[in-house]
């Protein structure tokens, strides 16, 4: 066959310059089918409806009665919700951080150092705000040697570096206090002096604004082109390089964000408990936080203050209805996620808003079949 | 038309394997190179020394004048010469758009940016642009993972493309393809490629391609050029004819 007759052939065929490429709709698992334009702003909108209601419901929680107990563990909750948005911002770059106990630690003891020095400062803002600084300093400087690693190596190095920090509280004694660790008196938060019967509800208030700040921020975060960079990252790292960007520098920009986090959640955790130990950097520490990430999921800037809500409670029940076996409960649960929702918690969410939308798409329109994909195949298709 | 890319005396052997053997070439601007021979000539070899991915033990190459020998993928890709590969690389957890809009994110330097989205009304409106130009008009919001071979080899040249690279080098872009699909790949391609003045280069094994898209063509041998000219002239070397297309062997 000569070249024409194939391009003849090619032409009737109906490929060539005008082929339109459709890809294989059904191949796709039902909560990876692509989403319109208008779809998307619907799910925007109704995204940010939802998230506004919950803060609402947040908000109001203090007078419903809650007890003062619920809500210091909702406070720390959130508090660990920070330090584990980090990791989960990491995550998405397949970057496990085996060892965020460091940031978490760096800006916990920030708060606790500078208070013992007689820090001029001693409202609860500025000094968590500098707990998230300092621990940032301290990502940039260990982010540069990290950055080159990938996998066990990454993930073991971050706990080698946070075991380094807990060894020095331990033996700076005459400076960290020890395994004693340090008392933290924050006098005030926002420029308010609560009384002892309304501390908890001032410190709930401040931590859950910050945390809906900062959710605010990594969502703006994950949909940024830096955001979806090391969405490539975990997917092809030849192709970011071949694309001109460099793998190294995404991924130091974004571990020096995920340890900010780190330390402010950190530092929070030190203001709302009022004492810190070594503890705060040891390797379970760190552990802690890949299980709340792994609880939650990564497929929203929500999941880690979901998984850290239902990590804390499930934890405080556990340890009060059987105090030696609390971990294995603990265990559990985690076992009986993974299997059946391996996405986190924040994929059962998910997928229950998608049916939810389906149905509501088909009682609309019925005739159309709406959000219904089947039927489309690949094929290089006749002209359109 | 000037020389936008020299290779000179370039050496690289892999033990017994003479991928390049003091290979030297010129390619100038706006032309389409096919680049013919057989497995383990040298081709792939060129491609990966080009885009820096290996280094040569000998030789220098130059782009516009510049050696850019041991400098990193990242930074050649920068200096304008980017390639698709014979497996293509895309990011397939993301959905065509997305692979486009990151490359565009890339080439306008904005890669860093995490406060503004990378969906952005520009942005988008390029990429779909683009992504029509390259036959994907429909579906673009489906996942990468979901394009059958042909589907992704384009995507993988087009998010090159996109780069508006001075010389594009694409790596076997039919390979895998299958026959129905082949001339649709490459009339797509070559449509979008010949309407901007790049040079592109491809590596091809049907000679049919070749001749049809290619202004000239090298034919690599042990890591040498045994032959270099017009598809006419060289497929009717009988040098070539013999160790090429294995005519009275």
């Amino acid at each position: 066959m000569t070249l024409d007759q194939d391009a003849a052939v090619a032409r009737d065929a109906g490929v060539g310059r005008d082929a339109r490429f459709r890809s294989d709709a059904e191949s796709e698992p039902p909560g990876d089918r692509p989403v319109s334009p208008r779809a998307r702003r619907a799910r925007f909108e109704r995204g940010r409806l939802i998230a506004l209601a919950i803060l609402a419901v947040l908000a109001l929680l203090p007078f419903l009665g809650m007890p003062g107990w619920l809500l210091f563990l909702l406070t720390i909750a959130f508090s660990k919700g920070l330090v584990v948005l980090g990791v989960v911002l990491l995550l998405r770059g397949d970057l496990v951080s085996f060892g965020h106990g460091l940031y978490y630690a760096a800006g916990a003891y920030t708060v606790g150092l500078l208070l013992r020095a007689g820090f001029p400062v001693r409202d609860a803002f500025p000094l968590a705000v500098l707990g998230g600084v300092v621990a940032a300093l301290v990502a940039a400087l260990v982010g540069l040697f990290l950055a080159r690693y990938r996998g066990i190596f990454f993930g073991m190095l971050s706990t080698a570096f946070s075991m380094i920090l807990y060894s020095l509280l331990l033996k700076l004694y005459w400076v960290t206090g020890g395994t004693d660790g340090i008392a933290v008196r924050v006098p005030t938060t926002l420029g308010i002096q609560p009384s002892a019967d309304l501390i908890r509800v001032v410190q709930y208030y401040f931590v859950l604004a910050i945390a809906a700040g900062v959710a605010y921020l990594a969502y703006r975060v994950v949909n940024s082109p830096l955001g979806f960079l090391m969405r490539g990252i975990n997917d092809n790292e030849i192709r970011v390089e071949y694309m001109g960007a460099s793998v190294r520098r995404a991924i130091y920009q974004t571990y020096v964000l995920a340890g900010a986090l780190g330390g402010l959640g950190g530092a929070l955790v030190a203001v709302t408990v009022g004492h810190i130990a070594p503890d705060l950097a040891y390797w379970t520490a760190s552990g802690e936080f890949i299980f709340i990430a792994l609880l939650g999921g990564s497929g929203s800037v929500f999941a880690p203050f979901i998984g850290a809500t239902v990590f804390e409670m499930v934890r405080n029940y556990a340890f009060k209805l059987s105090p030696y076996t609390w971990q294995m409960l603990l265990g559990s649960v985690l076992l009986v996620i993974i299997l059946f929702a391996p996405g986190g918690l924040w994929s059962i969410i998910e997928r229950l808003t998608q049916r939810a939308a389906a149905r509501r798409a088909a009682a609309a329109d019925p005739g159309t079949g709406a959000g219904d994909d089947k039927g489309r195949g690949w094929a290089l298709s006749s002209k359109p | 038309m000037g020389v936008v890319l020299e290779a000179v005396n370039v050496v690289r052997h892999f033990g017994a394997v003479k991928a390049c053997d003091d290979l030297s070439v010129q390619l100038q601007e706006g032309q389409t190179v096919g680049i013919v021979g057989p497995n383990g000539s040298g081709k792939t070899t060129f491609v990966n020394i080009v885009t820096g991915y290996v280094k040569p033990t000998g030789g220098q190459i130059r782009f516009k004048g510049d050696s850019i020998i041991g400098l990193e993928p990242r930074k050649i890709a920068n200096l304008g010469i980017t390639r698709s590969f014979q497996v293509p690389q895309l990011y397939t957890s993301l959905t065509i758009l997305e692979n486009m809009l990151i490359a565009l994110s890339i080439r306008s330097k904005q890669q860093w940016g995490f406060w503004r989205p990378l969906r952005s009304a520009a942005r988008l409106e390029e990429a779909s642009r683009l992504l029509a130009d390259f036959g994907f008009t429909d579906g673009i919001d489906h996942k990468a993972s979901t394009l059958p071979e042909g589907g992704r080899k384009l995507l993988d040249v087009a998010l090159s493309f996109a780069l508006q690279p001075t010389i594009l080098l694409l790596d076997e872009p039919t390979s895998g393809v299958s026959v129905d699909d082949k001339f649709a790949v490459m009339d797509t391609l070559m449509g979008v490629v010949k309407h901007s003045a790049i040079t592109a280069v491809f590596i091809e094994h049907d000679m049919d391609v070749v001749a049809r898209y290619a202004d000239r063509v090298l034919v690599f041998s042990e890591g040498t050029i045994l032959a270099d000219g017009t598809s006419a002239e060289v497929f009717a070397n009988p040098a070539v004819r013999t160790h090429v297309l294995g005519e009275g062997v």
